[in-house]
């Protein structure tokens, strides 16, 4: 589903993001990729949603080059693409109801829709209490609850989340962990990023680890190769 | 689908110009100062052509004719000025209106009547006035009647003398007041105006920076640059509104209590001129608040939207 060509990352800077990637993610699957900070995650996911542009190679998403795309398409393209942060990144004007309805809106969702699901979505992360409520008014853990709400409202193909428990306690991690494998359960793709080794013993997929800008470690690779 | 964006986005735009609180009040504002200053562009430049009319009214060319001349071909002349374009019109005094004329001004001067009365004939010719659409025509008007050309051979001999050569230097220099004060006045106008542009761009710039981060998060979540855009072009014409409705409060009031030192100093209605023009003082001025605040939000926005 989603494939890395040799693909490198110099930002302008000259620092090097990325060396030489090459992975693939199948549809379906649940990828945590590992590495310290500053090892490239973050710049992998942005690859995906075409926030950046690789310096070499290219990133293909259902055979299609995601730097290819024109403006438009992209949108299309991060229609599919569900996302959470670490640092949150919600609409601090908006409600907790707005941020996920304004998803919705800009996937042109009808207005019966965004009235019927959204209420439905906040109960599945335990939001409904929250509805009318601004970013700045919830607790890390809710923040983090409301970005996954948002980023599955529109039934996104692929689910990144970069770090997201890097802001969160235990109790909000293990809660966060367990929704996101649901999420795959139902076929959803999940990529989650994170540096945290209990979190990467707790999720237990196919683990692809990053260092200094290369993949120095893929144990789906392994499995394959051993067959 | 449509009617449902564009209710959104102007539903959005309405929200978003409600909770902005400080920066929504800090762009009005600045709006406002921008769109008073356009008002007083707009009133400055009413307040400088009647000063200037009233200045020019007061200029003409006046030819006295001998007490020979035959009316009829004082007539004719005046026939002939008439039909120039450049003349506003023409007012003739016969010589029996200009005896009158002088007895209702010296009524009490009973030395001066006397005198009038010993000279016996009336020793006044007829005259005429005339009066030109600018004040720049007077020389060319000045050289039909006293030029080197037909008219003026065949009117030489009944011509007394001809009050332009002595206004000459006056007329002149009224002229050139007046296209310096025109070319001042365009001048202020221009870098008033060009500075409430900046001012106003820099302020909604400004709201919009704030903005930039949910601007990246709204393309990331999917929205197209159109529907970003859209709420944020809908508050910069809340801006332009609500500025033009505060500035209308304050300048009706505030015009109808200058229009006593307005009339008193140059004899200009402020309050009339403000009230006659409105339509088109305040359509500009609407025109020019919503314009600004719009292509502000516009341009401030683009720079944000590629992500």
């Amino acid at each position: 589903m989603i494939k890395f060509v040799n693909v490198s990352k110099v930002y302008p800077n000259g620092a090097v993001a990325l060396e030489n990637i090459n992975l693939e993610i199948a549809s379906g699957e649940f990828v945590t990729i590992i590495g310290p900070s500053g090892a490239g995650k973050t710049t992998l996911t942005k690859l995906v949603l075409a926030e950046e542009e690789p310096t070499e190679g290219t990133v293909l998403f259902e055979n299609i080059d995601i730097n290819a795309l024109t403006r438009g398409q992209t949108t299309k393209l991060r229609r599919r693409v569900g996302t959470i942060f670490q640092e949150f990144r919600l609409l601090g004007s908006k409600t907790a109801y707005e941020n996920i309805a304004f998803a919705m809106e800009a996937a042109g969702k009808s207005n019966e829709e965004i009235i019927s699901d959204v209420p439905h979505v906040l109960q599945l992360v335990d939001l409904q209490d929250r509805m009318y409520h601004f970013p700045n008014q919830l607790s890390g853990g809710e923040k983090q609850r409301l970005a996954i709400a948002r980023a599955i409202i529109n039934q996104p193909e692929v689910l990144i989340a970069d770090e997201p428990t890097g802001n969160l306690d235990e109790a909000n991690t293990k809660e966060v962990i367990h929704i996101l494998k649901k999420i795959n359960d139902l076929g959803t793709t999940v990529i989650l990023t994170t540096h945290d080794p209990i979190l990467i013993h707790a999720v237990g997929t196919r683990l692809v680890t990053i260092q200094k800008g290369r993949v120095t470690d893929d144990e789906h690779r392994k499995i394959k190769e051993a067959r | 689908m449509f009617w449902v964006r564009l209710q959104r986005v102007l539903k959005s735009g309405w929200i978003n110009f409600r909770r902005n609180g400080l920066v929504t009040y800090a762009a009005i504002l600045v709006t406002t100062i921008t769109l008073a200053m356009a008002t007083s562009i707009f009133l400055f430049q009413g307040v400088l052509r009647h000063a200037i009319t009233e200045v020019q009214d007061k200029v003409d060319i006046a030819v006295y004719f001998t007490t020979t001349a035959p009316e009829e071909q004082i007539l004719e002349l005046q026939d002939t000025l008439q039909k120039i374009p450049e003349v506003a019109y023409v007012e003739y005094n016969s010589a029996d209106q200009q005896v009158l004329a002088f007895r209702d001004r010296h009524a009490g001067d009973y030395l001066t009547l006397q005198a009038l009365e010993e000279l016996g004939d009336n020793p006044f010719g007829g005259s005429i006035q005339i009066k030109a659409k600018d004040s720049t025509q007077y020389e060319a008007i000045a050289r039909v009647i006293e030029g080197d050309n037909d008219t003026a051979r065949q009117n030489a001999p009944i011509i007394e003398r001809i009050n332009y050569s002595q206004n000459k230097i006056v007329i002149d220099r009224l002229n050139s007041l007046i296209h310096n004060v025109r070319t001042i006045g365009a001048g202020v106008t221009f870098v008033l105006a060009l500075i409430s542009v900046v001012i106003v761009f820099t302020t909604v710039r400004l709201t919009i920076y704030i903005a930039k981060e949910e601007i990246g998060i709204m393309r990331l979540v999917g929205a197209s640059p159109a529907y970003v855009r859209a709420p944020f072009i809908v508050g910069g014409l809340l801006y332009g509104l609500f500025a033009f409705v505060i500035m209308t409060a304050i300048f009706l009031p505030l015009t109808y209590f200058l229009n006593a030192q307005a009339g008193t100093l140059i004899g200009f209605d402020l309050y009339g001129y403000y009230l006659s023009n409105f339509l088109v003082i305040g359509g500009s001025v609407l025109g020019i608040g919503l314009g600004l605040g719009a292509l502000s939000s516009y341009l401030a926005v683009r720079q944000y939207l590629n992500v």
